[in-house]
């Protein structure tokens, strides 16, 4: 168990794992997570759950290296394993034909939001999908989001690969075309799921997103995942991961999510050393 | 046994403290805090009992330690006879001698305690265990033949450890479901190393798992699986020891500003993710300058003393009740104390200050005073009207208490709870709503003390044993 399948890189931080966890992969819906442990001394990583195949007993994974802890993952080959493997959790996402909906992704984000794309699909909605990169060469999953979409739209922040500016014009640009649009579902770093909400809030277009706070033990027991939804104190863990992004403090979850930032900078480093050293 | 004239003057020596680290150096360390006695201080204080024919203090435990009987080997130097003979009732002693309240247990009701002090029962049940870990002379006790019939327990703390070592002895196939990483529940999570090292609960961990108990980590049941999923494959009974595991919080304004944990996610980071060794564990914590920690349990002790630890130049209990209405164990408050943990006493947050950045600089407080006996029978406290000052503060750990974690309930049919959302259980079996369901400990009863939660685990042990021996 816990064993890496595959190992692939999707672009040049990005990197997808296909993992052998039979009891997750026959559990898993979309929109839960999982939490892994690289070691010992590793922390305890949320990750959103991609794709699963509850024949093969496997799940996948995607993430980006921004740390320490993504760093050794990223350095780890198939055939390794986990020392920890905990899921499913989280709430799935509510699936239902909703009628014309619009599904976002920016950044590793599309890893996220793909699962969400997927069901919808099955579910009957018609799926407009929208994903972006700062440059080509950071875009993921384009192939397998067509595949779950009726139509994809492709943006990147530079121009260097189709609509050139953030999804976030798109979608203004489908809102201002009159299209008709039944729900929105936006998954990405903050800035751009706040603004995507600012997009769709006077229009009345209820906006699903998935927040990344950042937690412990993800199971309701320690509240370092607590967000600001509709004035009220919830937990991403167990009350999310997705909230109605209209209602989401996002100040508060920027600001929360910057918490460790020294801590993070003193680890790397301490990594780097080592390393180095090596 | 000895001789009867000779009690008074046995009750003229005076109980034997235990050698502890010097304050001023364990505030810089998270070891242990006490070292234990020496076989000769053991001794002498096995001495002071006076072997009552109808020992009190064997009716003030929750799992009827035969306390006198033990005392009598360790004063006889048979340490680790004085060892089994507590495991006889007891699955985790070195457990119990540390962290549980025998001032209002068996030491409460010791004779001695009516004109001297008590004989040390708790420290010399440590003695007793730590002996017998440290000689690598553990036995294994015998097992009942295997009977063929599975019981899951659900929740790998005191509770569902305790259940799950009576039950594989009397030959059931036991598989214990643990959502964190690590067995122990709030022995690992909660409680620091400073007053409970983590090698003593992994000894017993490891005691268990060598009488035959299976442990499964990582596995959320309610998510993973659901209790009817567990009966579906295969097992006969289920014992529900998930704990009071969510935090409580206050709901005033600023309660989520970067720096203010739960006490549950500060004492699980530092504890169970050891981030007070970050780097070089992966977790880290915020090492605060000024630390206010709300509340006046031994979770707020524990807390503080972690605040301290980390290097805090001020650590403050902020509590809305005096030193009499704690409900922290009177050794923790004076632990506290000499290592130089301040008291903010009469006095509640309402509001916290934060700066531009988000993070908290302080705790805007009123004082209080205390009114009429509430339900608790405890005074009241009744804010004092123009009282309000700041304590700065930049880390604050909210410890007021925790609740009923819902996963497990909102995902089992039938499953009784109440108002509160703890599991219907009743008392003395632990027999819930559904039938061959169980549970006790902490999901039950609310937060208690590791010795309830052990005495649970024991009476669910025999009603499931009945019940499945009718079956």
């Amino acid at each position: 168990m816990n064993r890496i399948i595959e190992k692939k890189d999707l672009s040049e931080n990005v990197v997808q794992m296909v993992l052998d966890a039979p009891e997750i992969a026959l559990k898993r819906r979309a929109g839960q997570f999982v939490i892994l442990k690289t070691d010992e001394k590793g922390e305890r990583i949320p990750l959103t759950i991609v794709d699963s195949d509850s024949a093969a007993g496997t799940i996948t994974i995607i993430f980006q290296v921004v740390g320490k802890s993504t760093a050794a993952m990223a350095k780890m080959k198939a055939g390794q394993s986990f020392t920890d493997l905990q899921g499913p959790l989280g709430n799935p996402t509510e699936i239902e034909n909703y009628g014309r909906v619009v599904c976002i992704g920016g950044g590793v984000g599309v890893g996220v939001v793909y699962p969400l794309a997927a069901a919808l699909k099955k579910a009957g909605n018609h799926v407009t999908s929208i994903i972006g990169a700062r440059t080509k060469s950071l875009l993921i999953l384009e192939e397998e989001m067509k595949q779950v979409s009726d139509k994809l739209v492709v943006a990147t922040d530079d121009g260097s690969y189709g609509f050139h500016g953030f999804v976030s014009a798109v979608l203004q640009q489908m809102i201002d075309a009159g299209e008709k649009i039944d729900r929105v579902f936006a998954i990405g770093p903050v800035p751009m799921m706040r603004v995507l909400c600012n997009v769709t809030r006077p229009h009345g277009i209820k906006t699903i997103v998935s927040l990344n706070a950042i937690m412990v033990d993800a199971t309701g027991m320690c509240g370092a995942c607590r967000v600001s939804v509709d004035g009220k104190t919830k937990f991403t863990c167990v009350d999310g991961p997705e909230f109605d992004g209209h209602a989401v403090d996002f100040d508060l979850l920027a600001s929360r999510l910057r918490m460790y930032l020294d801590q993070e900078k003193q680890s790397m480093e301490a990594y780097r050393c080592q390393c180095h050293g090596k | 046994m000895e001789n009867n004239d000779i009690k008074p003057k046995k009750e003229k020596v005076p109980r034997h403290k235990m050698p502890e680290q010097d304050p001023k150096v364990r505030i810089h360390n998270f070891n242990e805090v006490p070292t234990g006695y020496t076989d000769e201080m053991a001794i002498a204080e096995a001495k002071r009992c006076i072997q009552c024919k109808k020992p009190g203090c064997v009716a003030g435990c929750p799992v009827d330690v035969d306390i006198p009987g033990f005392i009598a080997l360790i004063a006889e130097g048979k340490f680790i006879e004085a060892a089994l003979k507590l495991k006889e009732t007891n699955g985790l002693p070195a457990v119990c001698g540390r962290v549980c309240p025998q001032e209002d247990q068996c030491e409460k009701f010791c004779i001695l305690g009516k004109k001297g002090e008590p004989v040390a029962v708790g420290r010399l049940e440590r003695f007793a265990a730590d002996t017998e870990r440290n000689s690598g002379k553990v036995t294994i006790p015998p097992r009942a033949k295997a009977n063929g019939k599975r019981v899951a327990v659900v929740g790998a703390g005191p509770s569902g450890l305790t259940i799950a070592g009576d039950l594989v002895k009397l030959g059931y196939d036991v598989t214990i479901f643990e959502a964190l990483h690590k067995a122990g529940g709030v022995l690992v999570y909660g409680i620091p190393e400073f007053r409970l090292p983590k090698a003593i609960v992994e000894a017993e961990v490891d005691y268990l798992t060598k009488l035959g108990v299976k442990i499964e980590t990582n596995a959320v049941i309610g998510r993973l699986k659901t209790v009817d999923e567990l009966f579906a494959e295969g097992f006969d009974a289920v014992y529900l020891a998930v704990g009071a595991g969510a935090p409580v919080f206050m709901n005033i304004p600023g309660e989520n500003l970067s720096g203010i944990y739960s006490a549950n996610e500060y004492l699980t980071r530092s504890n169970l993710m050891k981030a007070y060794r970050f780097p070089e564990y992966d977790t880290p914590i915020v090492r605060g300058k000024k630390v206010a920690v709300i509340g006046g349990g031994n979770v707020a002790m524990d807390s503080v003393r972690t605040a301290l630890r980390l290097g805090a130049e001020t650590a403050t209990i902020v509590y809305r009740r005096t030193e009499v209405e704690m409900p922290a164990r009177i050794e923790e408050v004076h632990h506290a104390k000499e290592e130089g943990v301040q008291f903010q006493l009469l006095t509640n947050p309402v509001e916290y200050l934060g700066n531009k950045e988000g993070w908290v600089t302080g705790l805007r407080c009123q004082r209080m005073e205390l009114g009429e006996p509430d339900q608790s029978g405890r005074r009241r406290p009744v804010p004092v009207v123009g009282s309000e000052f700041v304590i700065p503060a930049d880390t604050v750990v909210v410890s007021v208490g925790t609740m009923a974690n819902p996963i497990v309930p909102a995902t089992t049919p039938g499953l009784e709870t109440n108002k509160w959302g703890y599991i219907v259980a009743k008392d003395g079996t632990g027999q819930t709503s559904r039938k061959g369901v169980y549970a006790g400990g902490d999901i039950v009863t609310g937060s208690a003390t590791v010795i309830l939660a052990m005495g649970a685990g024991r009476q669910a042990a025999k009603a499931i044993h009945e019940f499945l021996s009718q079956a």
